[in-house]
C-alpha cells in the first residue's frame, strides 16, 4: 500500500483522502495545522482549521474565504479517510493532524512543543504508526529552560532598563510569541505593554479568544518620552527600520530558541537574547517520537538530515520529506 | 569567578561602548589586585599557553553528552564555538552543581588551568570533565573559553585602557605603554600598573602609530613640501629596543622575534642605549626587497641558519626615531625626529637603513610613482605629516596609506564552511577555484567582503545547492562567481594549485558573470610570472 502522506509540488497530500495538509500553492481542500505564514498561505478554496485558531486565521485570509473550523479530536470524513484534529501546544488553534485509512494512522505534526504555554492547549501525544515532525531545532545544543525563569529574565531586563528611563524593544513573532510572552508577564507585573502594529491585531484576536494578558497600547506616538522606562513588544522584521527610531535610547531584546547560540545573538546585534521558542527542542523531539509509538518517523523541516542519521543510528526508520515550511523560531 | 562571569555577562549584552567602559570599571574597581590583573590580560586577548588541545576536548565531550562523535561535530559546526558547544551539550550533575564553592579568578588560573599543563591525559580527564559536571552553563562556557583560547567579548584594547586609565587615574598612553611586551599578570603587575612602573618596561616598545586609508586626493592634503612620502614597504612592522645591556626586536603584534633577526639585531647592537627605532622588517637582496613570501619562511622558523640567513637575509628599514638617549622623542615633529633618524643611521651596518623619502615634488609627480609600487614589490606611499608627533594607535589625520590598487581575479565558489563566533550557523567561509582545463582547482579561501544581506542570501543559496558534505565542509554546484582582490601570488608546492594568493578577499558578487569566463589558472601563473620578474 503507497504512503498515506507524501510530499508534493502543491504541499503535504493525502491521496486517499484528496486533501492538502498547509499547501504552499492553492489547492481545492486545505486542512491547516495553524496560521504561521509558511503554513496557511492564500488561494485555496476551502481550509479545515481547529476552531480556536479561527480569530488568527481570518486575519491572515481573504474576508470570504471558505473556512470550516472543527473542534479539537472532532472526527471529519475525507472520503474513506478519517481525519481529527489535536491540540500541538505551538501557538492558538495549533493542530495535529491524525489521519486513519484501514487502521492505519498518521499524524502530521504541524509545528508543536512540549513546554507549558498559558495561551494555548497543550500538546497532546496521540499514538500513531507514522509521525510526520518538524525539526527545527534537531540538534542537541538546543534545549529550553523553564519557561518561567525566562519570563522574569524579561521581566528583570526591563526594570533595569527602566531604572535607567530608557525603553526595552522586545522583538517576538507577532503570532504567538508575543502572547505567550504577554501571558508569562502577568505573574510579575499588571504594567501596559506598547505593541507594534502587526503584532496588535493579533493580539486583539487571541483577547477575543480568551486569553489573559498585560493590558496593551499601541506604539503609534512617535516621541520617545513617551516610552521611557516601557516594554515594546515588535516583530523582528521591525528591527533595523525607520521605526525604531521614535524609542530614543534603548536596549533591545530577542525571544527565539535561536538565541541559544551566543553567535547567532551577536550576529543579529540584540542585546539581550531570551531563549524561548514554540517549537520542540532536542530531548521533546526524542520523548515525542518515542511517546507516539510510531514506528516511522518522517521529518519536514529544520536539521532533519541530522536527526534523520541520529534515528536511523538508533535503528528507527527515519526519513526526510521536502517540503517548504520556513525557519521562524 | 562569579564576579568575573557577570562582568562578562554585562559586557556581552550591551553594545554601547559607554556601557562596557563603565562594567570594566566598576569590576576593576571592585577585584583585588590580582583579579585585576588577571581580568586585564584575559580583556585584552591574552591567554597563557593551552593545557589541552581542542581534540582531546572534543573527544571527551563526545563520552561526556553521550552523543556520536559526528554529532557533537554536527552541533560544533552550527555553534562556531568549542568551548560553547561543550557548555550546551554536557548537562552539570545537580549535586556537583549545588555544592561548589566560589573559586577566583586567579585561583582559575593559578590553582586549575595552569597546572593542568604538567598532568597526563588521565588526569586531565578526570579534572576537565568534573569541571564540565559541577559548574552552570555561564561558568562551564567561561571556563571553557578560557582553556581553549581568547575570550572575545566584543571589548576592543581601547576600550580595555580607557577603563584602565579611569580607574588608575593615569594617561591613557601610560597605561597602554604598560601593557606592552611579555608581562605576567600578578597583584604585583597590577600595583606597577597602577604606579607607572611596571618597570620590566625596561625592554617595552612604545604603542605603535598606525595609518589611515587615503581615501580621498592626496592634492586635499594640501603643499606637498608639508607631507613625507616613503614607500609602503610590505614586510612585518617593528620596533627595535636598544636599551642599557640589551637590544630586542618587538613585531607589531607585541611578539618579541629577537631570536628569528641576528643580523638586525647585531646591526643594532652598533646604536647607542637608550634608542627606539620604528620599522620594517623585510627580506632583501643588493637594493631590493624581496617577496613577502621569502620572509614568511624567515618568521615561520624559531632558529635560523647559515642556509636560510644566506638565502633570505633580512635588514631593518626604519622610519622613525622614537627615542634617544632614553628621551621619548615621539612629541617632537616627524621632521625633527627623522632628522635625528638620518644622523644616526649614518654609516650603520646594511641590514640597518633608513626609508628613503621619496623627492619627488608634486602630488602628480608622486601619483606617477605611486603607479610603480607593484613592480617593486611595495604596497604604495605613505604619507606622514612633518609637523605632527608619533600618536598611538590609528588616530586619523598625520599618517596616510595611499595604497595602490590590488589586483583581482575572478573565482568560482566550490566549497563552503560555517563561520565561526558571530558567523555561526551560517556558511561564510568560502574556497574559490579557478579553471585548469575543465576542472576547477581552488586557489582561495575567502571570508569576507560580503555585507550581511548577501551573506545570509549565499547561505540559502548553498544549502540548496550542496553536492556533498564533508563534516562541517560543502562542496556546491560551481555556479556563483565571485571578483577577488589580492596582493600578490607567490609558489607554493603545498597547494595542488601550485600557487599562494597573498589577503584574498571578496570584492564583489558577480552575478552576471557564468562560471565558464571566471579566470584560469594559466591567468594567475602568469601574474606570477610578471611579478617575478619585476621583483627578482
Amino acid at each position: 500500500m503507497s504512503d498515506l502522506v507524501v510530499a508534493t509540488a502543491r504541499g503535504l497530500y493525502c491521496a486517499r483522502g484528496d486533501f492538502y495538509i498547509d499547501p504552499w500553492q492553492p489547492v481545492e481542500r486545505a486542512v491547516i495545522t495553524h496560521a504561521h505564514g509558511d503554513h496557511l498561505r492564500g488561494g485555496s478554496e476551502t481550509y479545515f482549521l481547529a476552531a480556536p485558531g479561527e480569530g488568527v486565521a481570518r486575519l491572515r485570509l481573504a474576508a470570504d474565504v471558505s473556512l470550516r473550523t472543527v473542534g479539537y479530536g472532532e472526527p471529519l470524513q475525507f472520503g474513506p479517510v478519517r481525519v481529527s484534529l489535536h491540540p500541538a501546544g505551538h501557538i492558538l488553534g495549533s493542530a495535529q493532524l491524525r489521519i486513519e485509512d484501514e487502521g492505519e494512522v498518521w499524524v502530521v505534526s504541524g509545528d508543536y512543543k512540549r513546554d507549558p504555554d498559558p495561551t494555548c492547549a497543550p500538546f497532546e501525544v496521540v499514538a500513531c504508526d507514522v509521525f510526520i515532525s518538524e525539526a527545527t531545532f534537531a540538534l542537541p545544543v538546543y534545549r529550553w529552560t523553564d519557561t518561567r525563569n525566562v519570563a522574569q529574565e524579561i521581566r528583570l531586563w526591563w526594570q533595569q532598563n527602566s531604572e535607567r528611563g530608557v525603553s526595552s524593544l522586545l522583538f517576538a513573532y507577532a503570532l504567538g510569541k508575543a502572547q505567550r510572552v504577554m501571558a508569562e508577564l502577568t505573574a510579575f507585573t499588571d504594567d501596559p505593554v506598547y505593541l507594534h502594529g502587526a503584532v496588535a491585531s493579533i493580539t486583539d484576536a487571541y483577547r477575543a479568544a480568551g486569553v489573559k494578558m498585560l493590558p496593551t497600547l499601541p506604539a503609534t506616538v512617535a516621541r520617545a518620552r513617551e516610552y521611557a522606562g516601557a516594554l515594546v513588544i515588535a516583530p523582528p522584521s521591525a528591527a533595523g527600520s525607520p521605526w525604531i527610531r521614535r524609542f530614543g535610547e534603548h536596549s533591545s531584546g530577542f525571544c527565539s530558541g535561536w538565541m541559544r547560540v551566543r553567535g547567532d545573538r551577536r550576529r543579529r546585534g540584540y542585546d539581550r537574547g531570551f531563549v524561548l521558542s514554540d517549537h520542540a527542542d532536542w530531548p521533546s523531539l526524542l520523548r515525542t517520537f518515542r511517546e507516539t509509538g510510531a514506528s516511522r518517523i518522517l521529518l519536514t523541516h529544520g536539521h532533519t538530515d541530522t536527526m534523520v542519521r541520529y534515528l536511523r543510528e538508533q535503528n528507527v526508520d527515519a526519513a526526510a520529506l521536502r517540503t517548504e515550511y520556513g525557519a521562524e523560531g | 569567578m562569579r564576579r568575573f562571569a557577570e562582568l562578562f555577562e554585562a559586557l556581552d549584552t550591551t553594545t554601547s561602548t559607554n556601557a562596557k567602559v563603565a562594567a570594566i570599571v566598576a569590576y576593576l574597581r571592585s577585584a583585588n589586585p590580582d583579579d585585576a590583573a588577571w581580568a586585564v590580560y584575559v580583556l585584552i586577548g591574552r591567554r597563557p599557553k593551552r593545557s589541552v588541545g581542542p581534540a582531546l576536548l572534543r573527544r571527551w565531550l563526545s563520552e561526556e553528552s553521550a552523543l556520536p562523535d559526528w554529532l557533537v561535530e554536527d552541533s560544533y559546526a552550527s555553534v562556531g564555538d568549542l568551548a560553547e558547544t561543550i557548555a550546551l551539550l554536557v548537562q552539570p550533575n545537580a549535586q556537583l552543581l549545588a555544592e561548589k564553592s566560589e573559586v577566583s579568578l586567579t585561583q582559575w588560573f593559578e590553582q586549575r588551568i595552569l597546572p593542568l599543563r604538567a598532568l597526563d591525559e588521565v588526569a586531565q580527564h578526570a579534572q576537565v570533565t568534573h569541571w564540565w559536571r559541577s559548574l552552570c552553563y555561564r561558568e562551564s562556557f567561561l571556563v571553557n573559553k578560557l582553556l581553549t583560547g581568547s575570550l572575545r567579548v566584543g571589548v576592543s584594547r581601547t576600550l580595555v585602557t580607557r577603563a584602565l586609565s579611569e580607574v588608575l587615574e593615569r594617561p591613557r598612553v601610560d597605561v597602554e605603554r604598560g601593557l606592552m611586551g611579555e608581562w605576567q599578570p600578578s597583584g604585583q603587575f597590577w600595583r606597577d600598573l597602577a604606579a607607572g612602573t611596571t618597570a620590566s618596561g625596561l625592554l617595552h616598545p612604545y604603542p605603535f602609530y598606525l595609518a589611515s586609508p587615503l581615501e580621498r586626493p592626496a592634492s586635499e592634503l594640501g603643499p606637498r613640501e608639508r607631507w613625507l612620502a616613503e614607500w609602503k614597504w610590505d614586510g612585518i612592522r617593528g620596533q627595535i629596543v636598544r636599551r642599557e645591556d640589551e637590544c630586542v626586536l618587538w613585531s607589531r603584534g607585541e611578539d618579541l622575534i629577537t631570536e628569528r633577526f641576528p643580523e638586525i639585531i647585531a646591526a643594532a647592537r652598533t646604536l647607542r642605549s637608550g634608542t627606539v627605532l620604528d620599522g620594517e622588517v623585510m627580506c632583501w637582496r643588493g637594493d631590493a626587497p624581496l617577496p613577502f613570501a621569502t620572509l614568511q619562511k624567515r618568521i615561520g622558523r624559531k632558529t635560523v641558519g647559515p642556509a636560510i640567513l644566506a638565502e633570505a637575509p633580512a635588514r631593518f628599514v626604519a622610519y622613525d626615531l622614537l627615542e634617544k638617549d632614553g628621551v621619548d622623542l615621539r612629541p617632537a615633529s616627524l621632521h625633527a625626529r627623522r632628522a635625528a633618524l638620518a644622523e644616526m643611521l649614518r654609516g650603520a651596518p646594511p641590514a640597518l637603513a633608513i626609508s628613503q623619502p621619496l623627492a619627488e615634488a608634486s602630488w602628480e609627480s608622486l601619483a606617477l610613482v605611486r603607479d610603480t609600487s607593484r613592480a617593486l614589490g611595495v604596497e604604495g606611499v605613505m604619507l606622514k605629516d612633518l609637523d605632527s608627533p608619533y600618536g598611538t594607535g590609528r588616530q586619523r589625520g598625520a599618517w596616510w596609506k595611499w595604497k595602490i590598487e590590488p589586483l583581482v581575479f575572478d573565482g568560482v565558489m566550490i566549497y563552503a564552511a560555517a563561520g565561526h563566533g558571530r558567523r555561526s550557523n551560517l556558511y561564510t567561509d568560502y574556497t574559490f577555484g579557478v579553471w585548469d582545463g575543465d576542472a576547477l582547482v581552488p586557489v582561495a579561501k575567502a571570508y569576507s567582503g560580503l555585507n550581511d544581506d548577501e551573506i545570509r542570501t549565499l547561505d540559502r543559496w548553498i544549502r540548496a545547492h550542496t553536492r556533498e558534505r564533508f563534516g562541517p565542509v560543502r562542496s556546491v554546484e560551481p555556479l556563483q562567481v565571485f571578483e577577488l582582490a589580492y596582493e600578490g601570488i607567490a609558489a607554493s608546492p603545498r597547494h595542488k594549485s601550485g600557487i599562494a594568493v597573498r589577503f584574498p578577499r571578496i570584492v564583489r558578487w558577480r552575478h552576471d558573470k557564468p562560471a565558464a569566463e571566471a579566470d584560469s589558472l594559466a591567468d594567475l601563473r602568469q601574474v606570477l610570472a610578471n611579478q617575478s620578474r619585476a621583483v627578482g
